[in-house]
């Protein structure tokens, strides 16, 4: 759908057929492609906001993204954006990063990318604390594909690969990011706008590994094989489920369905990153500088 | 180790390290790597000079990670390079088409042991010389360049630096075991020209960044730079943005293609040795080439009138060089460490003109010049 052309003053907030963010997208690419009900608009959403809030100039942050629905954030986001392989926006990041200092770098992408196929890198990110925030949409399933089972579908959960219901262990996000050694953990679902706006500025201002798992609805496919409703009524499940506790131990957010899950931010801790620590050593040597 | 990024001067060294060298002088700040053997001497090498330089060493996790990292870096704006062997080429032959895809410039050193598989992990090989060409899915073409010497790593190394930043294409240097651990003396100059990088001449305001220029090579706008430019595997057109259909995909990789291939005079590297009066040519690359004159020599000495072809640039494949060769000699004979790879190449420039025979070995040693030169008896 084309974007109107208003010929009055539109209202300061929202304007029919605008984003007020708009600022921060690529609007010559929308419509997207992702499905209604998808968490995905209002979790980019939160992101640009959170840069608004910030005041974060758009040249000084680079989004990368793998493959997948939650990949091609990068691809609607103006900013340098760069939509990777499979798996690989994590060590993609790395390079710009090291390459780029003092931009900041945001992965954007699905469980599927950052923990079934790029899981290996994820887990040495963090413990490398390397200065990357690592936003993960999770909708507990390989969406673009068409639904198949991935790292953290539930126990019993439909998906195309697991037509009798799933039965591998899934991935607690929060469990993995924290015991990788990540300093910032943090899970909010997709109905928590503001709260993951203010989660993503605390991560866009502070340094090292900074980890938010965002719990999303997946109506097309996770959804409707599930039998959770649309994707409003899979919002309803998060206000019903979600219990806010800040501090928790990351191992008992577990999330299994039909029961309350944990939400908020569970690791905030201040660690060398791996800048720091190589600055450090090039200040060591001699003739060292960068 | 030294605080400076060219080495000027005369040293003992091995290829590896004259690839690290090389890497240095050209400009390169960015290196990651997995380790394997026998790659191991120029990430130890570039692990004790770069952060002395100004440049940054990371050790990835795998090589998958090592070869997107270096396609990140380059978009910081870093030359950035990797180096790795068989199984890790492997791993690394899906960024590789991300960085062909995406027009990534950036080199990747293959010190080619025995394989499949493991295989000998600290012999040589020269195996994965069609995989250099075709490893990585969908159609392209991107150039290889293969040193016979310590001397030649160091120089084909700064040339591959240029190269990827002309054609802004991944550039492969395709050495190996022996000449990796080879020490011999390695001359650097007092000056290296690096390569510069293509930039936009226009503001970010109308910037296309993939509407290449008269050559068929786009400007490169890097990180930060004001661009906010899209990157992205997938098919694009000349915004950046994704285009599925068969048009956009066929326009887009005749033109990755044509961008190397209209400029062969720009990369085709070669070395004749006396073929001036040769009836058989002996055919080689690498290490392979280095006996292969061993054999050529002794061929002469029975009264054979041999002489040796050496390739230094294998892709794009050196086709007229080739063909015109076969209008001149009687017969030609390739000698590689493998069963029969580039000979492939050299047969379809041939076009049945001349007898062709091949010296072949699955790895683990190089030729006896002996052997090479039955093959030569045989072909003529």
């Amino acid at each position: 759908m084309p974007v109107k052309e208003k010929k009055q003053a539109p209202p300061p907030e929202i304007a029919q057929g605008r984003h007020p963010m708009e600022k921060y997208l690529r609007t010559d690419r929308i419509p997207h492609i992702w499905c209604a009900g998808c968490g995905l608009g209002t979790t980019v959403s939160s992101f640009l906001y959170a840069m608004d809030n910030l005041g974060l100039d758009p040249d000084s942050v680079a989004v990368i993204s793998g493959i997948g629905c939650t990949g091609r954030v990068a691809g609607y986001v103006r900013m340098d954006s760069y939509h990777t392989t499979h798996g690989r926006p994590i060590p993609f990041a790395t390079g710009l990063k090291l390459a780029k200092p003092d931009m900041k770098a945001v992965v954007f992408s699905g469980d599927g990318d950052l923990f079934a196929i790029g899981g290996n890198h994820f887990i040495h990110a963090a413990r490398r604390n390397l200065d990357i925030n690592v936003i993960c949409v999770n909708n507990l399933n390989y969406g673009m594909t068409g639904g198949q089972a991935g790292p953290t579908t539930p126990l019993g959960g439909r998906c195309t690969t697991s037509p009798y219901g799933n039965f591998e262990h899934p991935f607690n996000l929060v469990y993995l990011a924290a015991s990788a050694g990540a300093p910032y953990v943090a899970r909010w679902t997709s109905l928590d706008v503001r709260r993951l706006q203010r989660a993503i500025e605390e991560m866009l201002v502070r340094k090292g590994f900074a980890f938010l798992e965002i719990i999303a609805p997946c109506p097309t496919n996770y959804g409707r094989r599930n039998k959770l409703g649309e994707g409003l009524d899979e919002l309803r499940y998060y206000a019903e489920h979600a219990v806010i506790e800040h501090g928790a131990d990351p191992a008992d957010t577990e999330i299994l369905p039909g029961k309350d899950f944990l939400v908020g931010k569970f690791v905030d801790e201040e660690e060398p990153t791996y800048w720091e620590m190589y600055q450090d050593k090039v200040a060591e040597l001699e003739g060292g500088r960068r | 180790m030294p605080g400076k990024a060219v080495l000027s001067g005369v040293h003992f060294m091995n290829g590896d390290e004259a690839i690290a060298e090389g890497a240095l002088a050209a400009g390169c700040r960015f290196f990651a790597a997995y380790p394997i053997t026998p790659q191991s001497e120029i990430a130890e090498r570039l692990a004790a000079r770069l952060p002395r330089i100004g440049g940054v060493f990371i050790q990835m996790e795998d090589e998958l990670a090592a070869m997107a990292a270096v396609v990140g870096a380059a978009w910081g704006g870093d030359k950035a390079m990797t180096a790795t062997s068989g199984p890790g080429f492997s791993l690394m032959m899906e960024n590789l088409g991300l960085a062909v895809m995406t027009e990534t410039p950036c080199v990747v050193a293959n010190v080619q042991r025995a394989g499949p598989s493991t295989g000998l992990p600290t012999a040589v090989g020269q195996g994965d010389m069609m995989q250099a060409r075709w490893g990585s899915h969908g159609h392209y073409e991107l150039i290889a360049l293969c040193p016979y010497s310590p001397q030649e790593a160091f120089d084909l190394t700064v040339r591959a630096f240029a190269l990827a930043e002309r054609f802004r294409s991944p550039v492969l240097i395709m050495t190996d075991e022996v000449v990796g651990h080879m020490y011999e003396k390695v001359e650097i100059p007092a000056e290296v020209v690096e390569a510069r990088r293509r930039t936009p001449q226009v503001p970010p305001e109308g910037f296309l960044p993939y509407k290449p220029d008269e050559d068929l090579v786009p400007p490169m706008a890097c990180a930060g730079e004001g661009y906010r430019i899209h990157v992205t595997g997938l098919t694009h057109d000349e915004r950046g943005y994704p285009d599925m259909s068969a048009d956009a995909q066929d326009r887009l990789v005749r033109r990755l293609c044509e961008k190397i291939k209209r400029y062969p005079d720009e990369y085709t590297l070669w070395e004749e040795h006396s073929l001036e009066d040769a009836d058989v040519a002996v055919i080689s690359y690498g290490i392979s080439a280095r006996v292969a004159l061993g054999a050529v020599e002794l061929a002469r000495k029975k009264g054979i009138k041999a002489g040796l072809l050496r390739l230094i640039t294998t892709w794009p494949f050196p086709n007229e060089v080739v063909r015109s060769l076969a209008e001149r000699v009687q017969g030609m004979v390739t000698v590689e460490i493998n069963l029969g790879q580039m000979s492939r190449e050299v047969e379809r420039a041939v076009q049945g003109k001349v007898p062709l025979g091949g010296v072949y070995h699955a790895g683990g040693r190089i030729h006896r010049p002996e052997e090479v030169l039955a093959g030569i008896e045989e072909v003529i």
